[in-house]
């Protein structure tokens, strides 16, 4: 469950102008939530309050149970470790293969290799990677890089996978295969939310939605 | 899949990119040049160390009595000789103290000289116990040569002191060359860190891989300093040792066992900078 209580977001260089402010809202264990808005709207910030990569400056966030600003920075990578995070621009490391780029949260966890490496064949064959799997994700196209990242997201089985623009970068094709996987996590009892400008996708993929604009919540439904 | 055990260290082969973001060249020459000042430091501190306990059992050890002339001193030196610790209690014979002291006096055979009696004690000897005997010696003075040696023995803890001292400055330029390659690994390595970060790598795992490499690196450099050393400071005691100790030089007149620790210590303070530089980096995120 995430829920935020009069959360603002001030950037300490954005000269004290609020990027994020008045939000309340709650998402339920195992829904599925688009996030709306044009470009600058804030849809990166709350995600990244999501994904503790911020603090809010206001109000009370609470992601799986933990207030976040109550919870002492000791605690914070073992709840990370609960939430897997979809970026527009993938964040790969492109030092490491795609079998170790999907493996980085197991090995993160202190997984044996030996289990490890079960899981994630088994994650880069649900994304159609396995073939890849020796490959430097240079050499992967861009809808098999967001795959590679999702698989990344996923392998751990988080609580919540927090996508970022994860289509942005994709031709239709590909961004359909991406949020059909996003589905599928959901369909598997993970709590989804999909950060999109897309007006598109959202109308495909029915479900409930988050609406920013100017750092403001205006519609959540 | 299978259920999350306890959390434990970040684990995989080398997640960070470290061997490419810290290569293998420039900081192991600089902590080598490091290693090789610091070997020439610890060896004048040891050789200066040696040196002064040498002159310190060396001057406890010599003595030198004088009585009055027309003491009996022959059974004088034939009693102390007998004391414990004693190794040599010999009578100066007076030709030699008139040869002695001819430069000052010139030549007056009759003239009458004081006796002296020179002796050599143990290094381990109890001299209080000699003391006394001497004391009970009418007109007995004894000569210790104690403000010379006093005086080399304070120019021998100055230059002890003047390694320790440099053995400090070349610690902490180690340290400061250390700071210096964990910050631009860290900028080399930004994005990758703050990913590994997100997925919920702790501080301290981060840390130790920067790290173990730093130590790494720093413990090749010194090795290869030390290496460099051993050469330089057999030329140095092949020199020295004839001179100060009357002997031969041999191999185990060199500074092994401090050889041999370089290259830990540098790993050390390379293990222990990184840590530091890295943790105070994270606390920022």
């Amino acid at each position: 469950m995430v829920r935020f209580s009069r959360v603002g977001l001030r950037y300490p260089e954005g000269g004290g102008a609020w990027a994020l402010s008045g939000l309340d809202f709650m998402l339920e264990p195992g829904s599925f939530t688009w996030l709306l808005g044009p470009s600058g709207a804030g849809k990166s910030s709350l995600l990244r309050l999501m994904h503790l990569s911020l603090r809010a400056s206001d109000g009370e966030v609470e992601v799986l149970g933990a207030n976040i600003a109550r919870l002492p920075r000791r605690a914070l990578p073992a709840l990370r470790r609960r939430i897997g995070v979809v970026f527009q621009d993938y964040r790969l490391l492109p030092h490491l293969s795609v079998f170790e780029n999907a493996a980085l949260p197991l090995r993160i966890q202190g997984i044996p290799e030996a289990r490890l490496t079960a899981d994630v064949r088994e994650i880069l064959r649900w994304v159609g990677l396995l073939e890849r799997a020796d490959a430097s994700p240079s050499t992967l196209s861009g809808g098999e890089q967001q795959r590679l990242a999702l698989s990344r997201a996923v392998v751990a089985r988080p609580a919540l996978l927090v996508a970022d623009e994860p289509t942005g970068n994709l031709d239709d094709a590909q961004a359909r295969r991406v949020i059909t996987l996003l589905r599928e996590m959901h369909r598997l009892g993970t709590t989804v939310i999909v950060a999109t400008h897309s007006e598109v996708l959202p109308v495909e993929y029915p479900a409930a939605a988050l609406r920013l604009e100017s750092g403001r919540l205006v519609s959540h439904g | 899949m299978a259920d999350i055990p306890r959390l434990r260290h970040l684990k995989g082969r080398d997640p960070l990119g470290l061997r490419r973001a810290l290569a293998d060249r420039l900081l192991p020459a600089l902590v080598g040049a490091m290693a090789l000042l610091a070997a020439l430091g610890l060896a004048g501190a040891q050789g200066a160390g040696r040196l002064a306990e040498r002159w310190q059992a060396g001057a406890s050890g010599q003595l030198l009595l004088q009585l009055p002339s027309d003491a009996d001193a022959g059974a004088i030196a034939e009693r102390l000789a007998q004391l414990p610790g004693t190794v040599e209690a010999a009578l100066v014979p007076e030709e030699r103290l008139r040869q002695l002291m001819a430069p000052w006096l010139g030549e007056v055979p009759n003239l009458p000289l004081p006796r002296m009696v020179a002796i050599t004690l143990r290094p381990d000897a109890d001299q209080t116990s000699f003391l006394e005997v001497v004391q009970d010696l009418p007109g007995a003075q004894l000569e210790t040569q104690g403000t010379a040696i006093q005086q080399a023995l304070r120019l021998a803890e100055v230059l002890q002191a003047l390694s320790v001292a440099m053995l400090a400055v070349v610690g902490l330029v180690g340290a400061a060359l250390v700071t210096v390659a964990t910050r631009s690994g860290i900028a080399a390595r930004r994005e990758t860190i703050l990913i590994l970060h997100e997925l919920g790598a702790r501080d301290s795992d981060i840390a130790r891989r920067f790290a173990r490499r730093l130590a790494q690196l720093c413990a090749m450099g010194a090795l290869g300093g030390a290496v460099v050393a051993v050469p330089a400071l057999w030329a140095l005691a092949d020199q020295a040792i004839p001179v100060v100790l009357a002997r031969e030089a041999t191999a185990a007149d060199l500074p092994w066992g401090s050889l041999l620790a370089l290259p830990l210590v540098a790993a050390g303070i390379g293990w222990l900078t990184a840590w530091i530089t890295l943790r105070v980096w994270l606390r920022r995120l």
